[in-house]
């Protein structure tokens, strides 16, 4: 059975060192997956495989609803329908809060100003940032400028989202209201697909959780199992160091 | 006092000031015009050798190096006595046009290129990720980033672009030292040519405090 994201012997080399080594990965529609790993197991690559920011070797095939993500025209397309969001947030600096999360409706949507500043100022809200609409970035807080860079993603009403670390490069006072905002939208019925090392935020929100290491899926299920009861030795090295960290 | 008879006479200046105006204005439209066409010709080139196709990459980069190498005084005699030639005649001022425009874009895609390329990864990334197609992440993302940082490196090309453009006196061109140079030997007395040093210093000098007022307020803020 394919997936909604279909990810088949998902290959990705630098040089000749392989960062990823043959990844399949089926994902569902609203299912919301949590991936967890030691560093640079291949995490990020993973994600960023998804939208094409990583090239792949040419025999891996990855399908989003049945469309394949390769190089060319149609490949904006199929970002325009996954959503992407940053540990380092990557907001537009240039732009204000409201410009930075219209930006993609009106250019790649033809959304007019007004439809894109409403919806602008819809999602701003529901992220609890209503009050920073018209600021510069640079002038929030890093756990505001996270939930811009949601909202902003949002924004393309993608049917996929994907975050690599979003709290990592965050204040520890700063996680909870970004957790929260993700927390709430895994409730939505989007599909989403999370880098993290909050394990307590996996195993409450994830359908389920992918142990990686060394460029392969070690082991996978729902958080009670992989992170209650792992059954591979390397996941419960990993997780009994996460723990006692 | 005689010295000021040589180098400042009045009559001579009152004479001969119509003629150097004349000459000022065709500087400025052959800087303006210069310029202009430079940023077109940089901008463009400066993507290609960053984004285009192998061979494209390449020739831009041979443009690049080439016409930074060769002094403009000797591709503006190319252009205006070699060329007719081979049948490409131009007018002084199209001539001078033309190399000012190849050199300026040549140095203008340098700026440009280090410009773009001063802009994290993340908001090449970021755009990408959002559907933007590559004109749009240029246009929309990068581009208005990266004005911010060659305004001052620009700003220089263009005093140099304007200082060139004297060179431009040697193919006959009235512009201002030509006009400086002419009126010195009608009036038999070097006037005109100082006045003429004053007002490109008039032009220029104050675009030079502009850059270094530029320099030191980015500089601040970067670090
Ligand atoms: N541009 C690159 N060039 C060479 N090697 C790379 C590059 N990017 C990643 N790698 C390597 O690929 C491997 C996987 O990297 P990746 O960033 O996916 O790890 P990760 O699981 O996200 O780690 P972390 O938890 O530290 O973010 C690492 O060994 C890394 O060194
Ligand atoms: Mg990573």
């Amino acid at each position: 059975m394919a997936g909604f994201v279909s990810i088949r012997n998902l290959r990705k080399s630098y040089g000749t060192f392989e960062a990823l080594k043959g990844i399949d990965l089926e994902i569902e529609k609203g299912e919301v997956v949590c991936v967890v790993g030691p560093s640079g197991s291949g995490k990020s690559t993973l994600i960023r495989c998804i939208n094409r920011l990583e090239s792949f070797s040419d025999d891996s095939t990855i399908l989003v609803d049945g469309t394949p993500v390769m190089p060319g025209r149609a490949l904006a397309k199929v970002r325009a329908e996954v959503g992407m969001v940053f540990q380092g947030f990557n907001l537009f600096p240039h732009l204000t809060v409201r410009e930075n999360v219209m930006l993609a409706p009106r250019r790649v949507r033809g959304a007019n100003r007004a439809t894109a500043g409403e919806q602008a100022d819809r999602l701003l809200q529901r992220v609890g940032i209503s009050e920073q609409a018209d600021k510069y970035p640079d002038y929030l807080s890093g756990g505001q400028q996270q939930r811009v860079a949601i909202a902003r993603a949002l924004a393309m009403e993608p049917q996929v989202m994907l975050f690599d670390e979003p709290t990592s490069a965050l204040d520890p006072e700063m996680v909870g209201e970004v957790l929260d905002v993700m927390r709430d939208l895994a409730g939505t019925g989007v599909t989403m697909v999370i880098v993290t090392h909050e394990m307590g935020f996996a195993s409450q929100v994830a359908d389920r959780v992918i142990f990686m290491d060394g460029g392969e899926i070690v082991e996978a299920g729902p958080p009670n199992e992989l992170l209650g009861a792992p059954k591979h030795p390397r996941t419960r090295n990993f997780l009994s160091a996460v723990l006692n960290h | 006092m005689n010295l000021v008879e040589t180098f400042f006479n009045v009559d001579v200046f009152l004479r001969t000031w119509p003629l150097l105006i004349e000459g000022l204005w065709v500087t400025l439209q052959l800087g303006a015009a210069s310029i202009v066409a430079g940023l077109i010709v940089g901008l463009f080139l400066s993507l290609f050798r960053l984004y285009g196709v192998a061979p494209v990459r390449v020739i831009a980069r041979l443009y690049i190096d080439i016409f930074r190498s060769i002094p403009v005084l000797v591709l503006l005699i190319v252009v205006y006595y070699a060329l007719p030639f081979v049948g490409v005649r131009m007018s002084p001022f199209a001539s001078a046009m033309t190399a000012l425009t190849i050199v300026s874009g040549a140095y203008t895609a340098e700026i440009f290129r280090a410009g773009i390329e001063a802009i994290p990864k993340g908001q090449f990334e970021a755009a990408a990720a959002l559907g933007l197609t590559g004109p749009q992440r240029m246009r929309d993302v990068i581009l208005p980033q990266a004005v911010k940082i060659v305004i001052p490196p620009l700003t220089n090309n263009s005093i140099n672009v304007v200082k060139d453009t004297a060179l431009a006196s040697v193919v006959a061109m009235p512009d201002l030292l030509k006009q400086a140079t002419q009126a010195q030997a009608l009036a038999a007395n070097p006037t005109p040519l100082i006045v003429a040093a004053v007002i490109y210093l008039a032009f220029l000098w104050p675009a030079v405090l502009f850059v270094t007022r530029l320099e030191r307020r980015f500089g601040a803020r970067s670090s």
